[in-house]
């Protein structure tokens, strides 16, 4: 008797837990990572532009010292910064939430070209967009690169190559770089977004509430990013081997 | 024994279907926005931040999708464009993988 009561309340507790649980990941709303022009005060948007010079300039640098040596590295980081360009731009509808949002494409660039180029990339992408779509903003230009670009770049570079050293699949190892490079970018807009807009209110509890709306948009497109990474590093793997092992990507030895 | 798992299993997919059919009727009224344009916007609004004007506003009507439709080609074409040269590269470089083996 004690033993089916006990074993009652464990299933009402874990029925409770997965209510809340559903319940805070299907709220009405979220938010999407690039952040509209104004929507920071100066001191913040100038301490994001800050963050992001460095990381831009080493991109720049890094670029011109590659290109210098390797030619053919040109065609690749064409084609990634298109690839990032779309991607960033291309809204999904999600039927969790009910709204749009896009996926980063950070991923996949960071462990292809490598986080450095990869931001240089990303701030591009991120100019056009808010010159031309409406999409960003200029004063906001510093904050956007460094959540999609600095931090979903690196994310994706970090856990692609932490996952690999423990001789993890290259199509998993991609998919989780995908993953992390897409909620790591969230992750930073949401300290982003909770430290320019709140004002005299305490930090933790609006970072969470931002936290928390992003949730059910980006759980699923975070699985869609990771999905699409996969898939592109698989293709290559078919395609240009080669490629991935100059890009250190792959071993000599794993090409074969 | 049996019995009671599948009836905590059933009430878990009970829960869960009460949930969704809730969400659905919650978001039906939505819109399919951008959550980075109305959310933010409203936040933003909220902790006394306004959403100024996009320096170039290109969201001007059906501007916006021509703008979008102009970006998408250029990027579609470009990505085609250096997959293709990527991949014809291939012959020539598979040769020079296999030397320096």
């Amino acid at each position: 008797m004690k033993v089916e009561t006990s074993r009652l309340k464990v299933q009402g507790y874990s029925i409770a837990v997965i209510a809340v649980a559903l319940l805070s990941l299907f709220p009405q709303n979220s938010y999407a990572m690039h952040i509209s022009e104004g929507i920071l005060p100066f001191n913040w948007a100038a301490f994001w532009f800050l963050v992001a010079a460095p990381f831009v300039t080493y991109g720049l640098y890094k670029l011109k010292k590659v290109s210098k040596i390797d030619l053919s590295f040109k065609p690749l980081v064409g084609l990634m910064a298109a690839v990032v360009f779309i991607i960033s731009c291309m809204p999904i509808p999600v039927p969790t939430a009910g709204t749009c949002s896009h996926p980063c494409g950070t991923g996949i660039s960071g462990i292809l070209v490598g986080p450095a180029i990869s931001i240089l990339i990303t701030a591009v992408a991120l100019l056009i967009q808010a010159l031309f779509l409406a999409h960003g903003g200029l004063s906001t230009w510093g904050a956007d690169i460094v959540s999609m670009g600095v931090m979903g770049s690196c994310a994706g570079f970090l856990t692609f190559k932490a996952l690999r050293s423990i001789k993890i699949n290259m199509a998993v190892s991609g998919f989780m770089a995908g993953l992390f490079a897409d909620w790591a970018t969230y992750l930073t807009t949401s300290v982003e977004l909770a430290s320019g807009i709140r004002g005299d209110s305490p930090f933790m509890p609006l970072f969470w509430k931002i936290l928390i709306a992003f949730i059910p948009t980006q759980l699923p497109l975070g699985i869609l990013e990771g999905a699409m990474t996969a898939g592109m590093i698989v293709l290559l793997y078919k395609k240009r081997p080669d490629l991935l092992v100059k890009m250190r990507v792959l071993k000599p030895e794993e090409a074969l | 024994m049996k019995f009671q798992i599948s009836n905590f299993k059933f009430q878990i997919f009970l829960i869960l279907f009460l949930l969704f059919t809730v969400h659905c009727s919650l978001v039906a009224a939505a819109e399919w926005s951008g959550v980075d344009e109305s959310v933010i916007e409203k936040y933003a609004k909220e902790h006394g931040r306004e959403v100024k004007e996009p320096v170039i506003n290109t969201d001007q009507g059906d501007l916006l999708l021509f703008v979008f439709l102009i970006a998408g080609t250029v990027g579609g074409f470009a990505a085609g464009y250096y997959w293709r040269t990527l991949t014809e590269q291939r012959a020539k470089n598979a040769d020079v993988i296999k030397k320096n083996i």
